[in-house]
């Protein structure tokens, strides 16, 4: 029996509903901090919020993107927690959006000026419009109604969306620390590693056998 | 040459010592009702009133020590400032490497309560003390030929964990024009809250020109040169379409990827109001230095 056997098996019995319990309870937990200013939120607790759901979001659209590749390429099977994983990175950039909206920058008027005229806001936000329709069909009845293909095509929009995401964050910061490069590193890996190799080394192949010939 | 420019504050406006420890215990309290906090939050703020000293002692950019807020306070602790030696070089009649105590003897150190805006969109209310640096200048012998003067921060490579990763290049540097250096509102720190500056504020000796974004500010000075021609600048070098040499706060000259229109005061929590951004800090005094200038264009 495989080591990747044994993991199903183990995680077989798992159940994905805590999932959900622990995403909640950990944004609620940080928003606690956040106003009476704990831990990591000192003296100006609106930015580090901001910050901290939105990377949030990120790492969870990654781990959302890391179930396939790790099926194909492992054989441990996570797909029934991917659900989970990626209506919490909405639900995460749904309150880093509003934390945005709300908290920072405060009046629609300036709200729509940023999106229009900020790029780093505009991808940002194109990225959490690409997740609306992703959010609302994560459930079975959408699923049967839409039919898997389709469905499946449509859940493709996460690649886009992980993509904006990763830029938004290397666009906002000053300077060139590293993090943001590590998660648009992650976010590339993971789609690269979905790329269909057969077909890839189906065409490079034969054309170089034809120029030796 | 000192006290050319009296606060518009008092000194009964520095918090004592006590009250400043407490407020922030205060904030926190009232934070806990939240709807109290959202409806008198920054409201309750006076506009003038400094902030306390773990608001301005916590938040800090200093990239030497990394770029987070917090990595200054938590960082800065290993730079050794102590001895602390300044080159003053170029076009004076004083060049010489000077101790810091010699550096500073015969100025007069003063209480300055200054606005502070960062280029982030954040402010806080600072009250420093420091003496003028048109005094040091004076002291040091400026020629006639100098237009300029260039500031160089301190590179400790190993007790600074951000210039071992590089994030931006060091040694930070900074410039003024020679009439903005020589302006009673341009003061050099050595102080804050009637303390030693701390050292994540740029201790033992740094700029401050409050009418300009807060990097112009540069910290824990080593090197004063007096140019020519005008000095490479951090910011300036790293994104000139960002950071302007001048970087006067100029709320109508948005930052490309933000407005500059308004700004957040530390310290009112997570519900604090946006404030408007004033032209010059709310220094109009400064404006006659850029007479005839294009601040859109020259920011």
């Amino acid at each position: 029996m495989s080591a990747a056997t044994t993991i199903n098996g183990g995680l077989r019995r798992v159940p994905a509903w805590p999932l959900y319990i622990l995403g909640a309870g950990y944004m609620v937990w940080e928003f606690w901090q956040a106003l009476n200013g704990l831990g990591p939120y000192g003296v100006e607790p609106i930015n580090v919020l901001e910050r901290e759901y939105g990377e949030i979001a990120l790492i969870l659209l990654i781990a959302g993107l890391t179930v396939t590749p790790l099926r194909t390429w492992t054989g441990v099977n996570l797909i029934k927690f991917r659900r989970a994983i990626g209506l919490l990175a909405f639900f995460y950039v749904l309150a880093h959006f509003l934390v945005f909206t709300v908290l920072d920058v405060q009046t629609i008027g300036r709200v729509v000026t940023e999106v229009i005229k900020r790029p780093y806001v505009t991808v940002g936000f194109l990225g959490f419009l690409a997740l609306i329709p992703l959010a609302v069909t994560s459930n079975n009845w959408s699923i049967r109604r839409i039919g898997p293909v389709r469905w499946r095509r449509l859940h493709k929009l996460t690649y886009p969306a992980a993509l904006l995401g990763a830029l938004h964050y290397i666009w906002l910061v000053k300077g060139w620390p590293l993090e943001p490069f590590l998660y648009m590193g992650a976010v590339i890996a993971l789609l690269v590693l979905r790329l269909n190799w057969t077909k890839i080394r189906a065409i490079l192949i034969p054309s170089r056998q034809q120029t030796n010939s | 040459m000192a006290h050319r420019w009296k606060n518009d504050m008092t000194p009964a406006d520095v918090t004592p010592k006590s009250l400043f420890l407490n407020r922030r215990q205060l904030i926190a309290g009232t934070a806990g009702l939240g709807a109290i906090a959202m409806a008198g939050g920054a409201q309750a703020q006076d506009a003038m009133t400094p902030n306390t000293l773990e608001e301005i002692t916590t938040y800090n950019n200093f990239y030497e020590f990394g770029t987070g807020k917090s990595d200054p306070a938590n960082n800065a602790e290993a730079m050794v400032i102590d001895p602390w030696t300044v080159t003053v070089d170029g076009l004076v009649d004083n060049p010489g490497d000077y101790s810091l105590a010699d550096l500073t003897e015969g100025l007069t150190i003063e209480e300055r309560i200054y606005r502070f805006r960062c280029v982030e969109a954040w402010s806080m209310v600072v009250p420093w003390q420091g003496f003028e640096l048109a005094d040091l200048l004076a002291k040091v012998g400026v020629q006639g030929d100098a237009k300029y003067v260039a500031f160089e921060t301190v590179v400790q490579p190993e007790n600074m964990p951000g210039v071992r990763s590089r994030v931006i290049d060091f040694p930070y540097v900074e410039g003024l024009r020679l009439d903005e250096a020589m302006h009673p509102l341009t003061m050099m720190a050595t102080g804050l809250y009637g303390a030693p500056l701390p050292k994540q504020s740029g201790a033992p000796l740094r700029l401050v020109v409050p009418w300009k974004y807060g990097f112009k500010s540069i910290k824990s000075i080593v090197k004063i040169s007096l140019v020519a021609e005008q000095p490479e600048a951090t910011w300036n070098n790293i994104n000139p379409r960002e950071y302007g040499f001048y970087s006067n706060v100029n709320p109508g000259v948005d930052h490309p990827r933000w407005s500059q229109a308004t700004e957040r005061r530390i310290g009112g929590g997570l519900f604090a109001s946006r404030q408007d951004t004033l032209m010059f800090n709310g220094y109009d005094e400064v404006a006659s230095l850029y007479d005839g200038m294009d601040l859109s264009k020259e920011f």
